[in-house]
């Protein structure tokens, strides 16, 4: 089992739903995300090109977060989902200084936080709470050890990039292009 | 440009304590050793769950909020079986559980009093406010007759607001979604096919082959199932065709973006016509069987050609002709799409009408990936007695404009301006749900006219800019916290949604049924409010419709099969359309008979002078008009509007990125607040483009409050519609201020 995130940027338009299902979904308080959108602008005008997308935590396979938590708290379980066991974290902050996409935040209550794949919705079986909510359905989310699953015919049949490739972290956001 | 994570950050002092909430133990690798016990406890609550629509805007998707066992709307999320939202709502109606938890809202009736001279609010009971209110409707009747009463609405609120001025006696009711919204395309719709466009929107835009936008922002509009269905067309391949002057989003999303001087669409849209006509590329056989007018169509388009079009346009003449053939390549599997804010220039109900025309040459209505023949089921009416006859109204206010179908906004704040020569006198106001100041161009008349009324209440559920010029201001509940009107959505099957209370109304806040009904009883219309309580009248209404509140409740949206034939035209179908000669009218004999362009021709438009900028405005994905920027969710994904400025223009005037301007536009209004530059190659170098609805000037908007600039309050010129009296709102032109012109010198 290895869970992976496939993002079509050719349909995202940009406008927060994954954030906001995701804050409360997952109790974020206001001012702070778990996820969120960049977009990028090239070109000059008449001939320009916008990219936008909806970012969030890698779960990388070679996470820095993880080896660089001092207490453990931060950790991967699995599926390949890098968590953090909450009543573990010291809030040394480390872990946010050393992720590349720049993923974590000091929660207000002390610990650190960030995306979870909403681990909590898939022992039901149910995908985490930005794909099933994303109006353009531009996000899928499965297994990427099935190589029949949705995510792994489309790294099959697409083009395709991550971001920060060059920290080789080996990322499990991907994105089409 | 990239957005980064940092900024989107903002410190809150705001902590919520927990973290998880789900409903279930979590347990699925045996340990869940990353849990603490507080935050097992919280997952292990149970949430109930109730049926709404949601009322953040206009598309009304059904849904179900969920509230936990303190009763707390905790998420809301689609109703699967809805065609609306199809189980996915937008980021504002995922975000509608700020309405609920603002703190900003308003709490109990106010009803204004001068204290030590100086005008102020105290709160009043609900029993005292609305004696007042009942005691005001009396007197404007004795006074002036009942139609001397205007209610001006927008939204949910406004259905049972209505019944109650129809009982009494006025049907001077309005909205600023006909005259400063939509109606132009209904206007020109209604002309061509005999059938308004309505919404949601008849568009096949999942099985279209081509979908053709002018100015039409979809996924920065949010319009739900169109935004969903644009994005199924992508992934059946459908080819796109942009026409905006800004590169949108849904620009992003084109083969073809046409980067068009603003205000000269039409030129555009006739040289289409051109093209398929000269060359012979139109649906001949559609043209033939259903449409009127073709010969004085094709002698009218004669001269404009692309060349013709390319001067006026800016678009290369190779690039219309390409369009215009993929286009006929597609039909009659192609939209193009009416739109639906469409109060540009004044000429607006003649671009729709050459919308519509294009769509008519292509043979698109009536066909799949075009537009489909729409059915909604009719609810039963609660049986109350009969209106009174007014003796005027919204059609006598408005009868200068021949084909407008519903109030004019506009024309009924005129009617409200003290004047000896007025026939139809307006002198006290009912608002509800629409904040009129920021809805409204040429704001100085809007608040000369609130000078002038005699009386206004104000119903809503913040306190929004016209809340501070009411009498007395009634504090509404959200869609949350009380039933409405079944919704009897209008798609390719007909389906009811029914909206539930999900927890008790918050603060003193009270339901504009109730209000509605409470107002009644007050000036002897009890008869026609024949029940206790709403739910009565749902209930009574989903009897008939062959369901029950309770099996509604459990299922939120039943879906019915269609009754009024298929979705689409068969071959050769013989077909009458709504128009007087029953056909798709090209010619408009309608227009000619009152003196107005039988077929659409292009005028040129005002452009800016040296040093101004056209002012566009647009939507922001994350918020409805200017009523969701308080919202504690929907502000922390968007809580400030920005100036797009093309580089080249930020060159010449030395603006950097983030730099803080005014700006004053030609009758020199400045703004009220200072707004943050982008410098991006997004927009044109002759205007400047924002986000509609932030820069709101009431300080009871904690969040929202000096945010970013109003466009509305530097719309002071508008250009009026002759067909039906909407309000052309895109001739407005701004210079750009980098010295606060409101700092006042040290001395």
């Amino acid at each position: 089992m290895r869970y992976a995130m496939v993002i079509d940027t050719l349909k995202c338009v940009g406008c927060s739903d994954c954030v906001v299902a995701c804050q409360t979904e997952n109790n974020v308080p206001h001012g702070y995300c778990r996820d969120w959108i960049t977009e990028s602008v090239s070109g000059s005008y008449p001939n320009v090109e916008l990219e936008l997308k909806s970012e969030r935590c890698n779960h990388c396979d070679n996470a820095p977060c993880v080896r660089c938590c001092p207490t453990g708290a931060s950790h991967i379980v699995e599926g390949g989902v890098v968590l953090v066991t909450a009543n573990e974290c010291i809030g040394c902050g480390a872990c946010i200084e050393s992720c590349p996409y720049d993923a974590r935040y000091q929660h207000p209550d002390g610990y650190v936080d960030k995306c979870t794949f909403c681990h909590h919705r898939l022992e039901k079986g149910q995908l985490p709470a930005c794909v099933s909510v994303c109006p353009t359905k531009c996000m899928y989310f499965g297994d990427l050890d099935n190589p029949n699953s949705e995510v792994s015919q489309l790294l099959k049949n697409r083009k395709y990039k991550t971001l920060a490739p060059e920290a080789g972290t080996n990322p499990h956001v991907f994105y089409l292009i | 440009m990239t957005t980064s994570r940092r900024k989107f950050i903002k410190i809150s002092a705001l902590g919520l304590g927990g973290l998880a909430t789900t409903s279930s133990a979590f347990n699925m690798f045996g340990v869940n050793s990353y849990l603490d016990a507080a935050v097992k406890e919280n997952i292990a609550k149970k949430f109930v769950r109730s049926a709404t629509y949601c009322e953040v805007c206009f598309w009304k998707c059904a849904a179900w909020a969920y509230t936990d066992e303190n009763d707390d709307i905790k998420k809301i999320i689609g109703n699967e079986d809805d065609t609306h939202c199809n189980g996915r709502l937008c980021p504002r109606g995922t975000g509608g559980v700020g309405m609920y938890s603002d703190e900003d809202r308003l709490k109990t009736p106010l009803i204004r009093t001068t204290i030590n001279g100086e005008e102020t609010y105290r709160e009043a009971s609900w029993e005292e406010a609305l004696d007042l209110i009942a005691s005001k409707f009396k007197d404007i009747k004795e006074k002036y007759g009942p139609e001397s009463f205007a209610l001006l609405k927008h939204g949910s609120p406004g259905s049972h607001l209505e019944h109650l001025f129809k009982a009494y006696g006025s049907d001077t009711i309005a909205e600023p979604a006909y005259a400063q919204c939509r109606g132009p395309r209904e206007t020109g719709f209604g002309l061509t096919f005999g059938s308004w466009i309505g919404s949601p929107e008849p568009t096949d835009i999942r099985d279209t082959k081509c979908l053709v936008l002018i100015g039409s922002h979809i996924g920065e509009n949010m319009h739900n199932s169109q935004v969903q269905e644009m994005s199924d067309a992508i992934d059946n391949g459908a080819t796109i065709i942009t026409v905006d002057p800004r590169f949108s989003t849904a620009a992003s999303k084109s083969k073809h973006w046409l980067a068009i001087k603003p205000a000269t669409d039409i030129a555009l849209l006739l040289s289409w016509m051109h093209v398929l006509i000269e060359e012979g590329l139109y649906n001949k056989d559609y043209v033939e069987q259903y449409t009127f007018g073709f010969d004085q169509l094709k002698e009218h388009v004669k001269p404009f050609t692309p060349e013709w079009a390319y001067g006026i346009t800016t678009i290369k003449p190779e690039e219309i002709r390409k369009t215009a053939h993929i286009m006929a390549a597609a039909a009659p599997s192609v939209i193009v799409h009416p739109g639906r804010h469409v109060v540009w220039y004044g000429d607006d109900s003649q671009r729709e009408r050459a919308i519509a025309i294009l769509n008519g040459l292509l043979g698109s209505w009536g066909n799949r990936g075009g537009f489909y023949f729409k059915e909604s089921l009719k609810v039963p009416k609660y049986p109350h007695p009969e209106y009174p006859e007014p003796r005027w109204g919204w059609k006598d206010i408005g009868k200068q404009y021949p084909f407008a179908e519903m109030g004019i906004t506009s024309e009924l704040v005129k009617a409200t301006l003290p004047s000896e020569d007025n026939e139809y006198p307006i002198k006290a106001w009912m608002v509800a749900g629409t904040n009129l100041i920021n809805t409204l161009p040429e704001r100085e008349k809007t608040i000369e006219a609130i000078n002038a009324v005699e009386f206004l209440v104000v119903i809503d559920t913040m306190p929004m800019e016209i809340t501070g010029y009411a009498d007395v201001v009634l504090p509404e509940c959200t869609y949350l916290e009380r039933y409405d009107g079944i919704r009897s959505a209008t798609n390719r099957i007909p389906s009811i949604a029914v909206r539930v209370p999900a927890v008790k109304p918050k603060y003193d806040s009270k339901p504009a049924w109730w209000i509605s009904k409470q107002i009644g009883e007050r000036i002897g219309l009890g008869d026609y409010f024949d029940y206790n309580d709403f739910e009565e009248v749902i209930e009574w209404q989903l009897t008939k419709l062959g369901t029950s509140l309770d099996e509604m409740k459990k299922i939120g949206v039943k879906n019915f099969e269609r009754t009024s034939g298929p979705l689409f035209l068969e071959e050769g179908q013989e077909y009458e359309f709504y128009t007087p000669s029953g056909k798709i009218e090209f010619y408009s004999q309608q227009l000619a008979n009152k003196g107005f362009d039988p077929m659409p021709v292009y005028t040129r438009h005002p452009e800016p002078p040296q040093g101004f900028y056209r002012l566009n405005y647009g939507r922001s994905p994350m918020h409805t008009f200017s009523r969701t920027i308080n919202n504690p969710n929907l502000n922390d994904l968007k809580s400030e509007n920005t100036l797009w400025v093309n580089p080249k223009v930020a060159r010449i005037l030395g603006l950097k990125k983030n730099q803080e301007v005014w700006l004053k536009n030609q009758d020199d209004i400045v703004s009220t607040f200072s707004i943050k530059v982008r410098v991006t190659e997004r927009v044109r170098w002759d205007s400047v483009y924002m986000y509609h609805g932030f820069g709101h000037n009431n300080k009871k908007l904690t969040r929202a409050f000096g945010k970013g600039v109003s466009d509305t309050e530097l719309i002071s010129q508008t250009v009026i519609d002759p067909l039906m009296g909407g309000t052309g709102l895109r001739g407005n032109f701004v210079s750009i201020l980098t010295e606060n012109p409101h700092k006042t010198s040290e001395i």
